[in-house]
Order: C-alpha cells, then structure tokens, then sequence
C-alpha cells in the first residue's frame, strides 16, 4: 500500500464514521432525552429503535427538495451545503487513535497531521457561520433572519473565548499540532496527576467547555433555532435533506468539538498510569487506542445530550455579557497565569 | 395598522408575527411584534381568532346545555368554569347545594387547579427553553386526567356537576388513588423545583422580566396569580368565602415584584396549598354517610325567577365570574362571563415594552392567557 492508498482509506473511513457517528447521535439524543423525561423514546424500528435514524435518513432522502417561492434559489441550497461541508473537513486534523501497525508499515491514526491543526480547526469552524447565515438570509424569512444573525454574533462573540482556551494549550504543549499535543499527554506530572490537559489548564477547560457549546448551538445557547421565539430560528423554511444536512451538521460539529475536547484536555487515547503500547501487539495497539479515544469522545457526546435536557435557555443580551464580559477576561487571565508559569518554570 | 405602531417613532423596525400560528403562542392568539434588533418596541395585539360567540350560545341553550359550552373556555382547568356557571345559577334560584356535593366540587376543582398551574409551569419552562420539567409535571396531569376519567368519563371538557349539585359520588377507592397521585405530584413539583427554581440561567431569565407594581396591576384588573404575584393579598376563597372554603386552612400566598420568576413561584406553591385543601375536603367528606343528597331539589327544567346574579369564584387563572340575567323562561336572558385572561392580557403591550423577544414568551407564558377564555 502506498501513501495515497493509505490516505483515502483514512479519508473514506473517518467520513463514514462521523456520519455513523452522528446518525447513532440522533437516536442517543431521543432515546437519552426520553430516559431522563421518563418517556421510552423511538422503541419501535429495530433492537431499541436502532434503525430509527435509519427510518429518519430514508424519510429526508425521499421528502420533495422544496424551496419556498420567495427564498433565493441558490442561497437557499448552498446555506446547508456550506454548513455540512465545513462540519465534515473540520475533522481532518484530529487523531481517532494513536497508530496502528500493518505489514511493519506505521500508519497514524490521523487525516492529515499538519503541524497549525489547531488554526485549521478554528478556520473551518469559523465556516459555520456562513451556513447559518446564508440560509438564514436565502430562506427570506423573518425567524430565519434573525436567526441567522444571532447565529453569526454568538458564533463569532464564542470564537474569540475558543481560540484563548486552545492557545493557553498551544503554549503549554510548545505545539500546534494536535498529534504532538496529544503525545505529550503520555505519563504523569507532579508525580501523581496524569499529564491531561485538563489538569494543566483548568481554567482553561472550563473556558473552552462553554463556548464549544454556543459554537455546536446547544442549549443552553441554542438561540439560533430557539423553538419557542423562532419557530425554527435558520432553518424555519427548510425540509428534506436541505434540513437533514443541517441536522447531521450540527451532529457531526458535536463529535468533532468532543474529539478536541478529548484530544487536548483528555489525554487523548491515553489511559493514565497505563503504557497501553508495552502490553500489546502493535495491532492490538492501535485498535485499543482507537477505542479508548472513542469512548472518551462518547463521554462528551452525551455530555451533550445531558445538558440539553436539563437547563433553559439564555437570553440574547445574557448570551453576549457572558461571551464578552466573562469567558474572554477569564481566557485572557487564564492566558497570561499560563504565560506566567511557564516563564518561571522553564 | 394599530395604534402601536403610530406611536413608534422610530421607522427603524421590522415587523415580525408571533402567531396566531407560532410553537409559543398559547391557542389562537395574535401579537404583531414591532422589534429593532432584539428589542421589542410594542407590540398590537389582536384577539379573537377563537371566538365562538359562547355568551350568545347561552342565550339559545337551557340553563343545562349551557354546562358543555363552559368546559371550552378555560380548556386547562374546565371544572372551574363548570363550578363557577353552576354556582351562579344556583345563586339566581336561591338554591342550598348539599355538602357532599359541594365537599366534591371543591377536591375537583382543587384537582383541575392544580392540573391548570401544572400546564402554566411546564410550558414556561418549555418556552425558556427547559423541556423536561414539562414531562415530569405532565405524567402528574395525566394522573389528574385519569382519575377526571374515572369520575365521569370526561377528561378535557368534564362537563362536571349539575346545577344544585354533583351528578354522582366519588369513585370508591379515590383515597387510594388520591394518595398516589399526591405522592407523584409532591416528587414532581419537588423535582421541578430543583430543576428550575434556583437554577442560575432560570433566575437571570425570569427575575425582574416584565414586572408590574401592585397599583398598576389592580388598575388593569389583574386578578389571581398574577395579581398575588404583585404582592395584592386577594384570593376569592379567601376574602369572599364561596362554598366551604371558609372551613379550609391554606394560605395564599404572594410575590414581592410581579415579575415572572414571581408568577411561576405563586403557582408552584398554589398546588401544594391545593393539596391540602384536598386533603380537609376529603377528611370532611369521609365523616359523611353514603347515602348523603348529591343534589338539591331543583326541578326537571330549571327555569330560576326573574332577575340577575353576579358570582365570581377563584379560578386558576383568577376571578371568573358569570353574570346572569333571567327572565323567568328556561333560557338566560343574557349570560356575560368575566375571563381573568381578558383583563390580563390588556396589559401585555405595556409590560414587554422595551423587553427582548425572548422576554415576549416568558411573560405571555407567565401570564397564562388561554385563548378560550379570551375570546369566549
């Protein structure tokens, strides 16, 4: 197998496995949402309504493309194809693993290692906002409109709090490559804390934790579609698979911001105080890490899908103070405590 | 155009429908938004997309059909309306309700109180944005709806009662089934609680939205809840004693600013004081015999003597009243109601002046304005 072979097989394969990802989301979330509304939630298709999002994807594939008579007819499609193609590149830069060995070639667990991965993440995500706000303007609806603008001004008011957090990081790992970050939380420090990003940069997790959720649209910051004040926020006008894009979109955004979640703050596929790589086959090896990296990213999916079913929803004006007049300064602080340490420290 | 909207000055806004179809609004209700940005200039508010034409309905029905058609206006808690329309033309006859019957309206419509305040609570927490306490109260309203059912077959509309008293007995096993329910009821309101009550984001989203001062409140005509929530001591029950309520220890109680966090605590503390009126009703009832009267002696065809009642109770919502006029024959001459909603809803223009959008559905939520009893 040479490079290329290897390459779109990484390609092809991560593709799938978001996408499985965030069709098995879909059913998490109703099923997750019904056990902690003491309701059962989709139980019908298949083993505990597995096939569901099966049913769901079969359904938006076969709806009529319809587009509203005064929606703009190039705008209106391109809105969710700018969103889903953003979602689904944004994963390129994060490992699912560590590596695995086949025929003594080694091959990584990772699309693309570039050494700025971490300015490729917040580029492509920045992408985002032109979904929403694209559809939003070419569905020429009010509740999309407004939409699509609170989406543009929480989208960017977040960015700035996400990039803070990830640069704390970058100063701490001496990199901006996630799969040197990621190796670098191998082992321990102080002699008994593992060596996470977590544990490094606390203020800056809880810094990043937030605004990766006003940067995935959940609740609590989930104004953009607010059900309750409008209709559907962005994608009021849309149906079918326009919809569905937007819906796998948002989904796939979810995995990804759990990976980098885990990949900077979590150790990534490390298990602490265990050197998985001295105990197993080289095969082996990398099919645990993959795992272990999965079950880690499991964790904030339904994370997630918790905090969406337990609390309300910000007001706008809220959702700005926090942005502004919370996260940054505690980014900012959380910048120069990290700058600080690491000058008297090495 | 409205009026609102001549008396913007401003031409920088836009114009967005929140109804009469819109996932917030509560039935058929209307509100022409006028917003710059995210705030809310004025809004001009058009009801009546529900109207029926009800009070005219009675003045073709006898005294008796005219039950079915009160169900359908506050549709969330009908047994109050049942009550209310039967206890006013049992004013105009002059007619004494034996106790048994009266010991069941009470527990019903404490039950439909509850079940009514239960639907105000869930769904603004659906409107903020809070999904599941609504399930966790709901799953208690269908235990209400259950034991409705179970009463009389009925369980939205109830058509509850007749006029000198109640069609028949409670159902054998109801403390059972009423110990149940007060069990899941006092979990659910207690969960609710937890879930919402002193969580931050439901603070900074209810607390100091919308308030009313007392004044201002009493001179739009609020009554009930939202008039409590002012920090106005008024509850029918209490201040003009109906029925038995004179008998009852309960309290009512009150808020401090009007202001929706104060609403939704008047309400989640006005099922738990309903579920101690319950409590007494039952104990009194069970002291009596089974073969206590149900119904006073009225005639076949209610035909009251000429001339006019006003009674109002303590409904939900707030004071709902009937006004009757008779002419002696065996229809009204003239049956007016008085909805709390429409009093209410008057100053919905005023209190979300100046507020943010989201604002506009916390406060309509809030206010609980059900458009059956709106628009009648």
């Amino acid at each position: 197998m040479n490079e290329w072979t290897i390459a779109i097989i990484k390609v092809v394969f991560i593709w799938s496995w978001t996408l499985l990802i965030a069709t098995i989301m879909t059913w998490v979330e109703r099923r997750g949402s019904a056990l902690i509304q003491d309701r059962l939630g989709p139980n019908i298709a298949g083993p505990f309504g597995l096939f569901q999002p099966l049913a769901d994807g079969i359904k938006l594939f076969t709806k009529e493309e319809f587009a509203p008579k005064h929606a703009h007819k190039i705008l209106f499609t391109l809105g969710p194809v700018l969103f889903a193609i953003q979602a689904f590149s944004a994963y390129a830069v994060i490992p699912f693993g560590d590596k695995i060995v086949i025929n003594a070639k080694e091959i990584v667990l990772q699309v693309a290692d570039v050494n700025i991965g971490f300015l490729f993440v917040l580029a492509v995500g920045s992408l985002a906002v032109y979904g929403f706000v694209v559809g939003g303007w070419g569905s020429n609806n009010k509740y999309s409109l407004l939409g699509g603008l609170r989406a543009t001004a929480q989208l960017l008011s977040y960015e700035v709090p996400l990039g803070l957090a990830m640069l704390a990081v970058c100063m701490t790992y001496g990199s901006f490559s996630l799969r040197e970050i990621s190796l670098d939380q191998a082992g321990t420090f102080l002699g008994f804390l593992p060596n996470w990003g977590i544990f490094k940069q606390p203020l800056g997790f809880l810094v990043f934790i937030v605004a990766a959720y006003a940067e995935a649209n959940r609740v609590p910051f989930d104004l953009p579609e607010a059900e309750s004040e409008l209709v559907a926020g962005y994608h009021t006008e849309y149906g079918g698979m326009r919809l569905g894009l937007y819906l796998f979109g948002e989904y796939v955004n979810l995995y990804t911001l759990s990976a980098l979640m885990v990949t900077i703050y979590f150790g990534a596929w490390h298990i602490p105080y265990v050197d998985m790589s001295s105990y197993l086959g080289p095969l082996a090896y990398g099919i645990v890490s993959f795992l272990v990296f999965f079950l880690k990213c499991a964790f904030f999916l339904w994370l997630f899908v918790w905090v969406r079913w337990t609390i309300p929803r910000f007001r706008f004006d809220q959702l700005m103070g926090l942005g502004w007049k919370s996260l940054i300064p505690l980014g900012l602080l959380n910048l120069f405590v990290t700058a600080f340490l690491i000058q008297i420290t090495v | 155009m409205g009026p609102v909207k001549q008396r913007i000055a401003s031409e920088d806004y836009v114009t967005i429908n929140v109804g009469p179809s819109h996932p917030a609004m509560h039935g058929t209700l209307r509100a022409i938004a006028y917003v710059s940005g995210e705030t809310v200039l004025g809004t001009d508010l058009e009801i009546g997309y529900l109207h029926r034409g009800v009070e005219k309905l009675g003045e073709n029905l006898t005294y008796h059909q005219f039950i079915p058609i009160t169900d359908r206006l506050n549709y969330c808690s009908a047994i109050a309306n049942n009550v209310a329309y039967e206890m006013a033309v049992e004013k105009l006859m002059g007619v004494e309700v034996p106790v048994k019957a009266q010991l069941i309206r009470i527990i019903m419509t404490e039950l439909s109180r509850i079940a009514d305040h239960i639907v105000l609570v869930g769904i603004l927490g659906v409107d903020l944005g809070a999904f599941t306490p609504f399930f966790y109260l709901f799953i208690q309203r269908e235990e209400i709806y259950e034991i409705f059912e179970w009463y009389n077959g009925a369980r939205l509309t109830n058509t509850f009662g007749r006029i000198g008293g109640v069609e028949s007995d409670l159902p054998e096993d109801f403390e059972t089934r009423w110990h149940e329910l007060k069990k899941g009821l006092e979990k659910a309101i207690d969960e609710t609680d937890k879930l919402l009550t002193h969580n931050r984001i439901w603070m900074d989203r209810t607390i100091g939205v919308t308030p009313i001062s007392a004044e201002d409140a009493l001179s739009w005509g609020f009554t009930g809840p939202c008039l409590r929530a002012c920090g106005v001591k008024r509850d029918l029950r209490k201040d003009e004693p109906y029925s038995l309520y004179s008998q009852f220890d309960f309290d009512v109680p009150t808020g401090k600013h009007g202001d929706v966090f104060d609403r939704y605590m008047i309400r989640m503390i006005e099922m738990q004081e309903s579920m101690k009126i319950i409590d007494q009703a039952f104990d009194l009832y069970k002291q009596l015999g089974p073969n206590e009267p149900l119904m006073a002696k009225v005639p076949k065809i209610i035909k009251p003597p000429e001339g006019e009642v006003y009674h109002a109770i303590e409904s939900p919502n707030g004071e709902l009243g009937f006004y009757i006029k008779s002419d002696g024959t065996d229809k009204p001459y003239r049956i007016k109601i008085r909805p709390p909603c429409y009093m209410i809803f008057q100053a919905f223009d005023e209190l979300i002046q100046g507020e943010m959008i989201s604002d506009l559905i916390a406060c309509l939520s809030s206010l609980n304005i059900i458009a059956g009893e709106l628009d009648r």
